[in-house]
């Protein structure tokens, strides 16, 4: 039996439980997408957007899935407290608010902003999440989102109506937590309506010591003049699976961060794309992939300018050592009549160990006149110049080393607003590099 | 004895550079190297750093005793060995402060100190600071990085009084410099000059000893030192150029 029949017989076997357990606009989506995902089957890397990532070997191993829904609780306590947050949980694709986060709904949900489980507002709110579900991430459109919207039952929701700003972050945990290898489907959907304002601290976790694969679809509507900061921080154990696309929609005038940071993996596949349907957007995309061990970070990334007189600026960086691998696939597409388009993508890695492999992709697709635009990536080594520089100050090698490292992708932090957040992961990139990261939480399988 | 140099050789790319270099400083001294371009001025002082570049065949060095050749570069800094780069590397993402703080504790470290808390640590950068009336804008920046070559050779200056070596070596120190930057530089070599400290000036010109004032002048050429003689043979030298020494070379 194929992989992919596997997952045909459950959706067929359970389409009535996937019914049950989600609202009307979620349901309405999947039978197109099971039949485009049966067509389609898995990318593999004969298809030139997974040329560096399986993805029918990722789905290959023989995962539970928790389409009964049983509830789950956590207590899983990320290694970025104490920033001030609003801070809810999704454990598997399960959105769960912990006790002392129920007075921030309350709070928030006064305000007019709806926030919390996208399985109970596709039912109480069902209008809301139809004119935005599945229009970010479209079904038919490839297999991954496809399978994601045929099995998506909940995750997170948030919509900020006109004018309200969220003051503080929200930071929502993404736990992938079970006694046998388990397979997450998880759905957001956030929308900032005119001139909201919002800044998400995404973190994913695993426990456990087995397998287990997060596929995540995240979309985000950006509305005109409104400012979006996403932060994603990976921090998982090497036998995790993350599979996870991010598309966002830019209105006229918007503005927006995404900075996605993969601390410590498995196999990590993002695909992120941008779409600036409106001018006068500002775009900032950055990424940053620490990789040991057999760890494998591919980030795939497409910003499509439709409109003219947008910016947008993409840096992407990656440290690799062991036998790591890391693939940077960027594409920037400025589309005709976007004319005064400016658009600077920069991918710069470094191998620490020969054995460590880099692939990179950088590409641009310019149909319109008037436009700045550039791309560059390079892949080396540790500058040993500086490494000299350092070590005959008194700087140890080793220490040295990790300055250099720390250095090279402090331009990607940089690229986070809040000032908090900054200075907690920089101690942890520190942490990292220094072998000291507790990236487990006592589950053993990658010490 | 601070600094013993025997019969020293050293290659780079399988190239001689150093063909048995013999020199002894003594703590108080200052010693100037001159000599024309190629001759091994660098080579020696990277060698005497430490750089992996260059790699040691034959002889022996010295350092307050120490095996200097079997020491680290970290390890020769430690023990109180300064190298003034002639091109200081820029390094951004490195912070002027970050670095010199984590330089400055691996030393007190390195003789059993416990490392500065933080505003002891800001006091003493401000006081070295103004030795070399290194702007403070520059401290706050990453090291070296957009430093025009006078900045970039006074933080050398300000390194070296962070970290109080026994010898410090300066290659080059007044190249790239304007004449009000070597006056700054030259001054703030000459407060750090103690009893129980040496330096060693590699320089092609005359002009930054009319400021730091040596007592003894080696010619280097060709990879072996050729001549030493007090601060009158920089003076010579500067008048009638390297082609007479060439000559009393019989070449």
């Amino acid at each position: 039996m194929s992989i992919e029949q596997s997952y045909i017989d459950i959706f067929k076997q359970y389409r009535d439980v996937l019914k049950r357990n989600s609202g009307a606009p979620m349901d309405a989506l999947r039978d197109a997408a099971f039949e485009s995902f049966q067509r389609r089957g898995f990318p593999t890397r004969r298809m030139e957007a997974y040329q560096y990532t399986d993805m029918k070997e990722a789905f290959a191993v023989d995962y539970g899935m928790n389409l009964n829904r049983i509830a789950l609780t956590e207590d899983f306590r990320c290694e970025v407290p104490g920033i001030n947050a609003y801070l809810f949980y999704v454990v598997n694709d399960t959105f769960f608010c912990p006790p002392e986060s129920e007075n921030c709904l309350i709070e928030l949900r006064k305000k007019g902003v709806s926030i919390g489980s996208l399985r109970e507002y596709s039912e109480t709110d069902p209008e809301l999440v139809a004119k935005y579900y599945g229009k970010a991430a479209v079904s038919g459109t490839d297999a991954i989102i496809d399978f994601n919207t045929a099995f998506a039952q909940d995750g997170f929701f948030l919509h900020v109506p006109e004018n309200v700003v969220i003051d503080k972050p929200i930071q929502l945990i993404c736990v992938m937590t079970g006694k046998v290898p388990m397979l997450g489907t998880q759905r957001n959907l956030i929308v900032l309506e005119r001139s909201a304002q919002a800044k998400l601290l995404l973190c994913a976790h695993t426990r456990g010591e087995w397998e287990q694969l997060s596929n995540r679809v995240t979309e985000v509507f950006v509305g005109e003049n409104a400012i979006y900061d996403h932060y994603k921080l990976e921090n998982t154990h090497s036998k995790s699976i993350s599979v996870a696309n991010l598309n966002i929609r830019q209105q006229s005038g918007s503005e927006i961060i995404v900075n996605d940071l993969t601390l410590h993996n498995g196999l990590t596949r993002n695909r992120i794309q941008i779409d600036i349907d409106g001018e006068h957007c500002q775009t900032t995309l950055s990424g940053m992939a620490i990789g040991d061990a057999k760890q494998h970070i591919d980030n795939t990334t497409l910003i499509n300018h439709h409109k003219p007189n947008c910016k947008s600026r993409e840096l992407y960086k990656y440290v690799l050592n062991d036998e790591a691998t890391g693939a940077f696939s960027g594409k920037i597409m400025v589309a005709e009549g976007a004319f005064k388009t400016e658009a600077y993508q920069t991918d710069r890695n470094v191998c620490m160990s020969p054995n460590a492999r880099m692939y990179t992709k950088p590409h641009l697709e310019i149909y319109a006149d008037d436009v700045k635009c550039s791309h560059g990536a390079s892949t080396g080594r540790i500058d040993e110049t500086a490494l000299f520089y350092l070590r005959s100050r008194g700087i140890p090698e080793e220490e040295a080393r990790m300055l250099l490292m720390f250095a090279f992708v402090s331009d990607v932090l940089d690229n986070i607003r809040i000032e908090a957040v900054k200075d907690k992961i920089r101690l942890l990139v520190e942490q990292r590099f220094r072998g000291e990261l507790s990236h487990c939480n006592s589950c053993g399988v990658c010490k | 004895m601070l600094l013993e140099i025997k019969n020293l050789h050293a290659n780079v790319n399988g190239k001689e550079i150093l063909r048995g270099i013999n020199l002894t400083v003594n703590e108080g001294e200052v010693h100037a190297i001159m000599g024309p371009n190629g001759s091994g001025k660098s080579t020696l002082s990277s060698v005497l750093a430490g750089d992996p570049t260059f790699t040691v065949t034959e002889g022996e060095v010295y350092f307050k005793g120490k095996n200097l050749l079997e020491l680290s570069p970290e390890d020769r800094s430690r023990e109180g060995l300064f190298l003034s780069f002639q091109y200081p590397v820029e390094i951004p993402g490195v912070s002027m402060v970050n670095f010199m703080r984590t330089a400055t504790n691996e030393h007190r470290k390195y003789k059993g100190l416990d490392p500065l808390s933080a505003s002891d640590f800001l006091k003493l950068m401000r006081e070295k600071k103004e030795l070399v009336e290194l702007d403070n804008k520059l401290a706050n920046r990453s090291v070296n990085e957009g430093f025009s070559g006078g900045e970039k050779k006074r933080n050398e200056i300000f390194q070296m009084a962070m970290l109080e070596p026994k010898l410090s070596i300066l290659d080059e120190t007044d190249s790239g410099l304007d004449i009000d930057a070597l006056r700054i530089v030259a001054n703030g070599v000459n407060k750090l000059k103690k009893a129980d400290n040496a330096s060693i000036v590699i320089t092609h010109y005359q002009r930054l000893l009319d400021y730091i004032v040596p007592d003894i002048v080696h010619v280097l050429y060709k990879g072996q030192i050729v001549k030493t003689a007090g601060k009158e043979l920089a003076l010579e030298l500067e008048e009638k150029g390297y082609d007479w020494i060439k000559k009393e070379l019989g070449e």
